[in-house]
């Protein structure tokens, strides 16, 4: 999805990050698309977003169905002790406290996190409507602000995503690969000896 | 799991990417950019409006292509409608004058507002097309036949698709079609004819240049 959105975004790539003439950053530098070969393949770009986009809305639904259905909710839905959690998960990991963390399935600052890509995620899809069908659903795109706005709003959510990507894998790795393991497969293994 | 669902990820990325092409992208991708026109006709209607604006809001207009534009027009340019009587300027100009404040929007992401100023397409087409208006596509190309597009008839009937002849209160430039554009808020720009030479009304879709060229046929919002 993101690389096609790339693929579409390289033929107006007027982002940046800065104030009046100065630019601090331009999204993307030339050597970005060069190197990545994104040049010139607008029309691909839209193809395969037009297609993946299908892929994403149905996955997504399916998820929050599934997860409304099996109860995990109650897992992953931030609750009035969340935000409090959180805190501590953050200062424990930047080991500015010692403070052992509650056993749960999911702390608080996963809760947050995960919550929150849900929420990006329905964002993702109504910027993209409001995009895709600005006319259609006239009123979404004016709601979000017109059509501009809502392709703005529908990049600032991609950064939104590479940056979750990366703090997630920065703590997966941390967690090591016993952890990983069980994130895909659904149990973990555990040597005997740990018992003792 | 893991390994077999990237396995068969991969294997669908592949087949797609080396699929023969048609249209310039690969044909699977095709079919479901033909899949999603078909999700697009049946959620299109002709009574959703695109957003107008105020005259404070109207920007610097931006004149992108030139395929079709290679030659001034000639001085006696008349729009040829297949099946009927050409049509002159001073016809067009005598229908009903619809002004609209619309956003132009490139497929490649850029946009801008403009004010413009024409017949409607539905009051042309009543007026110098009878009997061919029940066709469910129209064709417009430009006189060197260079550039050329197809609509949907409910989108080339939308009340806000226009045959333009003038930009911002002055008749139109060259490099912005003159002396007859259509002007198709509901769609991309790529469809946005400038320099009309001939209108058909058919009942086979027509060709479109750029559809020829790996984009959507409809591109419309």
């Amino acid at each position: 999805m993101i690389w096609s959105g790339l693929l579409i975004y390289w033929a107006n790539d007027v982002y940046k990050v800065g104030w009046g003439d100065t630019t601090l950053f331009h999204f993307f530098p030339d050597s970005f698309y060069g190197a990545l070969h994104f040049n010139g393949r607008l029309s691909e770009g839209m193809a395969w977003h037009f297609l993946f986009m299908w892929l994403f809305a149905i996955n997504g639904v399916s998820y929050v169905l599934y997860t409304i259905f099996s109860g995990e909710w109650r897992y992953l839905v931030p609750d009035r002790n969340t935000l409090r959690e959180a805190i501590q998960v953050v200062l424990h990991d930047l080991h500015l406290s010692n403070t052992p963390l509650p056993r749960q399935k999911f702390n608080g600052a996963q809760k947050i996190a995960y919550s929150s890509i849900i929420v990006m995620g329905l964002g993702s899809l109504l910027t993209g409507i409001a995009i895709w069908k600005s006319v259609q659903f006239g009123w979404l795109t004016a709601m979000l602000g017109g059509y501009a706005a809502a392709r703005v709003e529908h990049f600032l959510l991609t950064l939104g995503y590479v940056g979750f990507f990366v703090i997630h894998i920065a703590q997966v790795i941390r967690a090591g690969w016993n952890n990983f393991r069980a994130m895909v497969t659904g149990f973990e293994v555990v040597d005997d000896c740990d018992f003792s | 799991m893991g390994g077999i669902a990237a396995a068969a990820g991969f294997g669908t990325w592949m087949w797609i990417r080396d699929s023969f092409h048609r249209g310039g992208i690969p044909s699977p991708l095709r079919r479901a950019e033909e899949a999603d026109d078909v999700f697009s006709h049946a959620l299109f209607s002709g009574t959703r409006l695109a957003r107008t604006f105020d005259a404070a809001d109207i920007g610097d207009a931006r004149a992108n292509g030139d395929i079709g534009l290679g030659d001034d027009p000639e001085p006696d340019w008349k729009l040829i409608v297949d099946g009927a009587n050409p049509v002159s300027l001073d016809q067009i100009k005598a229908l009903p004058k619809v002004e609209e404040i619309t956003q132009f929007k490139c497929i490649e992401g850029w946009n801008f507002i403009m004010k413009w100023g024409g017949a409607r397409f539905s009051d042309f087409a009543a007026a110098h097309a009878s009997g061919l208006t029940e066709k469910p596509w129209v064709g417009l190309e430009t006189p060197d036949g260079e550039y050329y597009v197809g609509l949907d008839r409910a989108s080339a009937m939308h009340p806000q698709t226009l045959l333009a002849y003038e930009m911002n209160g002055q008749p139109l430039t060259n490099d912005h079609g003159a002396p007859l554009r259509l002007l198709i808020p509901v769609k991309y720009g790529i469809k946005n004819l400038k320099r009309i030479g001939k209108i058909s009304f058919t009942d086979v879709r027509p060709r479109d240049y750029w559809a020829e060229n790996g984009y959507d046929y409809d591109s419309g919002f």
